[in-house]
């Protein structure tokens, strides 16, 4: 179903739009490590957002669609044309999961905000921006999929294997050394 | 001591939707079940807990300047044409109005734009201090329960009117309960909703004609609230929280659909 004309105001696209702005920002910065690309990103997004805003279907979530303009304008920025991105193993093999010594009880011991800020910056882009959306910006399952644009069974693998590489991250941060993954 | 289910990715991601609130009643059952009598399963779900907030406390990091959001507002007005200095101007030149007369209607509209304001800002104020004492009371709500059926009979003869609530089953909202507000010296209806771990407060008043009656209907952002509001059936309904507009709209719809 489109949007009735005068939903799809300028008027209207502004009352829906500009609350998100400071989310979306802050989205936009972790995606591209650099406030001058963040700024120009978002700016970017509300532009595309608002020309393409008279074809927004009602019964579609409008923040997931936000979102999605501006993953697609960071990827495009980042690889001229594509706007996905492939990730190798979506089917993760078996692994055990550590007994003892989590890196967790250390984290939450030393409430150490830094350290998990840099393993996020250290993570792969897939896997940052699928933990922020559903960490910090609460989102869905369902909503990150239509962000993301991959099926809720992805999500749910991704997530999974995000949340692994970030404990792995931060693990290697504890004993000392720090690598990209 | 070892759980072998954890060893399995689907396990693992089945945790995940569990911390989440991802999982249908029946598999939160189970998990649950299996949580009481597994120590290993039970702290592995403790340290994502544990991580879920540490990322979430981090992942709040960056802030944009005014400076850039001034930008876009501006472009954005200019864009869709609602940039209201563009169109006094506009209007300026085709009508060739004498500037006395101008001067007279713009502090008039002005004078009458900043008394609305005060008064939006008023109402949207009170309900949200009422949104927040609820909250912050322990005891929220005085009639306690999920059950549409139940809470609205309550109200009877507790307020002046009565209402419908929605059918909530197949949505991400559950009705916690209610209890009796007052807002402007009116007795009204207070319902507090919960989606995913936010409290939503819908407040439903008489529409007499009063200081709510001015406000104009649709989604607002106040006090770091989002706010949507509007009038059916003599009815004038507010839904308050802190979660996006996205969710408010989602539960007005719901509620207009049921009135």
């Amino acid at each position: 179903m489109k949007v009735p004309e005068e939903r799809a105001s300028g008027a209207n696209f502004e009352e829906l739009a500009m609350p998100l702005f400071d989310q979306l920002y802050n989205f936009a910065r972790w995606l591209t490590q650099d406030s001058t690309e963040a700024e120009d990103l978002v700016q970017e997004t509300y532009a595309k957002a608002l020309r393409g805003f008279s074809s927004f279907q009602l019964g579609t979530n409008f923040r997931a669609w936000m979102y999605r303009i501006l993953r697609n304008s960071f990827l495009s920025s980042r690889t001229g044309l594509k706007t996905t991105i492939a990730i190798d193993g979506e089917n993760e093999e078996n692994l055990l999961p550590p007994e003892t010594d989590t890196p967790e009880s250390v984290l939450i011991g030393q409430a150490n905000r830094e350290m998990v800020q840099q393993a996020l910056a250290d993570l792969s882009v897939p896997f940052r921006e699928i933990l922020l959306l559903c960490e910090v910006e609460e989102m869905s399952y369902q909503e990150i999929s239509e962000a993301l644009a991959i099926p809720i069974g992805t999500v749910m693998s991704r997530l999974s294997r995000a949340r692994k590489a970030l404990r792995d991250l931060l693990r290697k941060t504890q004993t000392g050394g720090r690598h990209g993954l | 001591m070892a759980c072998e289910q954890m060893a399995t990715a689907e396990w693992r991601r089945k945790l995940d939707a569990y911390i989440d609130g991802e999982l249908e009643a029946r598999e939160l059952q189970a998990i649950g079940t299996h949580l009481r009598g597994c120590a290993a399963c039970a702290s592995e779900v403790l340290d994502r807990v544990q991580i879920k907030r540490a990322v979430q406390m981090a992942g709040k990091r960056y802030a944009s300047s005014a400076e850039l959001r001034n930008r876009v507002t501006k472009s954005v007005a200019a864009k869709s044409g609602t940039n209201p200095r563009r169109e006094a101007g506009w209007a300026w030149k085709l009508l060739a109005l004498p500037a006395l007369l101008v001067l007279m209607l713009s502090v008039g509209v002005n004078w009458y734009v900043g008394r609305e304001n005060a008064r939006r800002q008023r109402v949207y104020g009170e309900l949200a201090d009422l949104h927040v004492n609820a909250l912050a009371s322990t005891t929220p709500v005085d009639v306690l329960s999920t059950d549409r059926h139940t809470v609205k009979p309550w109200f009877q003869g507790k307020i002046p009117f009565t209402f419908n609530l929605p059918e909530l089953q197949g949505t991400q909202f559950t009705l916690l309960g209610g209890r009796v507000t007052y807002l402007a010296q009116t007795p009204g209806a207070h319902l507090i909703y919960q989606v995913r771990k936010h409290e939503v407060s819908v407040f439903i008043f008489q529409d007499r004609g009063d200081e709510t009656a001015s406000l104009p209907s649709g989604p607002v952002h106040a006090l770091s609230f989002n706010i949507e509001n509007w009038t059916q059936n003599g009815l004038r309904y507010f839904v308050v929280g802190d979660v996006g507009p996205e969710d408010i709209r989602a539960l007005s719809k719901l509620l207009r659909d049921a009135a």
